[in-house]
């Protein structure tokens, strides 16, 4: 699409450079490419003119090239002169003069200081993780006691709204999941104890893996990913338009105001869905080990009344309101940590719930150890 | 191109009616723009100034009316044709609207690496040419926009506004936010653009002193309708009660509005 827009011309040590066509952005490439070649065909000439007449556009980029051709020249030595040039073009030509361009700064540092450097800030930001979770559960622990005192500054309205963001919204999703898992235990059971010809003892592992585990796991995961990541990415645009700010300048705790509703809601919340979601799945179990095992609902239920204890229930219903804990601290520590940009709302979103569901699972293995000790 | 030839129609708008639902904020709006003038546009907050930057640029859909940028009518151009034209020209966002997950250097070399087939080097040292021309230096290049100051952030987003050397600048309150001295000289890095850029520039703004230093001409938006166009003189000869209130009010500095300073010592 382009012709030469540069074409040179020997005399003795004089090189004279013609130019033409239109020295524009879209042309830059071959130009760049017609200017290299040139500066290095010709290195030890003396005088350099560039005729410029025939340049019929010029915009930055043309501009500058012609800039780093003069100062190619230069630097060997060569005295250049541009000749032609139309008095639109002299003003850019005059600006791009004047630009210094030093080389960029190159990366500092070779690829391996690179990669100990990138392991040593992660492990350090573990330690430094850690500190933030401490101080948020301290400051909650301050706000509970100056509440306790003075339990009209709690704030109940936000409290229910969030309650009913976490707690109400969430409970048909969470039913269906956790029936769902309740029917593929059982699904699973069957088929296995079968082989024994033990049927009937799929309703003990149904019983006690939901009550005791299962349901309050699933739960917990559930409202990590859909509530714990509400309050980051809520908690997170709020720290960026300043609105965190702006409370604590009229004289408000956003500690008081802004995350202990959202906990006190999910420690509320937790628990009644953690009971909702075992029901359902024992629920779902009952069903398929009806429809697939045979086992009639009647024979289902006094079963559960002989293997399952109040312990086995108490269990799953201590942990929950500590799931809930955890997993609001944590959403809460990601969004007060958000800075300026968007890109680090989505870093603290996605680090919220992969930490909430990572620290659920290891609390949930503290406790299987801490019930056992006991012998519950 | 630094061709600056003043006088053909550059942007033609015609009969541009916007409406949000039922409330109408541009009614049948009719606006020339020239080659290699800076225009001022004002009009009271919430009037609908950013309305119609936004609808030329084509970020609004239009009830009715048209809009020709560079003689192509914007609302049955191809898609082609339409690229091309958004290629000439460039917007400086009022918040700057850099991308922050991008350094200052790649956001500036964004365009140009989409655009043009041009090797890493030179996009480099164009990068640092334009972050010159603005005002700034090599210093930058590594920062994100979230480490920026709000006048760092206006130069660096006009920086890439002109990284494909538009013909046309659209700038929604370029001095907005910036401190006098520093709204002062944008004003002038503003005008020394457009000279040695031979740039066309639409400016939305609010700075009486950007009107008085650097616009070429004024446009007036309010009641729905562009109420007067023309330069600084006739807008402070003007008789309408908004354009008297707008420029004879207590912030506008008209010469003959300043009283005589009683200087104690």
């Amino acid at each position: 699409m382009t012709g030469s827009l540069l074409h040179g011309t020997l005399q003795g040590d004089r090189l004279h450079l013609a130019a033409a066509g239109a020295w524009v952005s879209q042309n830059a490439g071959s130009l760049e490419a017609q200017i290299n070649t040139a500066a290095r065909r010709h290195p030890d000439v003396k005088h350099v003119d560039i005729d410029m007449h025939a340049v019929e556009r010029l915009d930055t980029f043309g501009a500058w090239l012609l800039e780093r051709l003069t100062r190619a020249f230069s630097s060997h030595g060569a005295a250049t002169e541009i000749t032609g040039l139309k008095a639109d073009f002299r003003a850019l030509i005059e600006e791009l003069h004047a630009v210094k361009a030093e080389a960029l700064p190159p990366n500092k540092g070779s690829r391996l200081r690179y990669a100990l450097a990138s392991i040593g800030f992660s492990i350090a930001s573990v330690g430094s993780y850690f500190s933030n979770f401490v101080n948020m559960l301290g400051a909650l622990m301050v706000v509970f006691a100056r509440l306790a005192a003075h339990p009209r500054r709690f704030r109940m309205t936000s409290m229910v709204h969030q309650l009913d963001n976490v707690g109400w919204k969430a409970v048909p999703i969470i039913l269906l999941i956790t029936f769902l898992i309740g029917c593929i235990i059982s699904q699973q059971g069957i088929f296995h104890f079968r082989k024994f010809g033990a049927d009937i003892y799929v309703v003990d592992m149904v019983g006690i893996l939901v009550l005791r585990e299962i349901g309050v796991l699933i739960v917990s995961i559930m409202v990590a990913g859909r509530s714990g990541s509400a309050y980051t990415a809520e908690l997170g645009s709020m720290k960026m338009r300043e609105e965190i700010d702006a409370l604590q300048t009229m004289g408000f705790d956003p500690i008081e105001v802004l995350v202990v509703p959202r906990i006190v809601a999910l420690i509320i919340g937790v628990p009644i869905l953690t009971f909702l979601g075992s029901m359902a799945a024992l629920y779902g179990g009952a069903v398929v080990s009806w429809l697939y095992g045979g086992i009639a609902p009647d024979i289902f239920l006094s079963r559960l009344k002989e293997t399952i204890t109040i312990d086995t229930f108490a269990i799953g219903m201590i942990k929950a309101p500590f799931m809930a804990l955890v997993i609001g601290v944590v959403a809460c520590v990601a969004g007060l940590k958000v800075r300026g940009s968007a890109e680090s709302l989505g870093l603290q979103t996605t680090a919220s719930v992969v930490e909430s569901i990572f620290l659920v699972i290891v609390l949930d293995g503290l406790f299987a150890i801490f019930f056992a000790a006991i012998g519950m | 191109m630094a061709v600056n030839g003043q006088g053909d129609t550059i942007i033609e708008v015609r009969g541009v009616t916007v409406g949000f639902g039922n409330r109408i904020v541009l009614d049948a709006v009719d606006l020339d723009v020239r080659r290699g003038e800076i225009l001022g546009f004002v009009g009271g907050s919430g009037a609908g100034k950013s309305v119609l930057l936004r609808t030329i640029v084509g970020l609004l859909p239009r009830s009715a009316g048209d809009v020709k940028v560079l003689g192509v009518d914007m609302g049955r151009a191809s898609d082609e044709d339409r690229q091309t034209v958004e290629r000439r020209w460039g917007v400086l966002f009022q918040q700057g609207a850099l991308f922050s997950s991008l350094t200052v250097l790649e956001n500036l070399q964004f365009p140009m690496r989409e655009n043009l087939k041009v090797s890493q080097r030179l996009m480099d040292e164009l990068a640092i040419a334009k972050l010159e021309m603005v005002g700034l230096d090599a210093s930058v290049v590594d920062k994100f926009p979230s480490e920026l100051s709000g006048g760092m952030t206006k130069r660096v987003a006009l920086a890439r506004a002109l990284a494909l050397d538009p013909d046309i600048v659209f700038l929604d309150e370029p001095t907005s936010g910036l401190d006098p001295i520093g709204a002062g000289d944008f004003d002038t890095l503003i005008a020394t653009l457009q000279r040695t850029l031979g740039l066309t520039v639409y400016m939305v703004t609010h700075d009486l002193d950007s009107l008085h230093t650097v616009c070429d001409r004024i446009a007036v938006l309010a009641d729905h309708k562009i109420i007067a166009t023309g330069t600084m003189e006739t807008m402070l000869a003007s008789t309408h009660p908004w354009l008297r209130a707008y420029f004879h009010g207590k912030r506008s500095r008209a010469p003959e509005a300043a009283p005589a300073q009683h200087v104690s010592l």
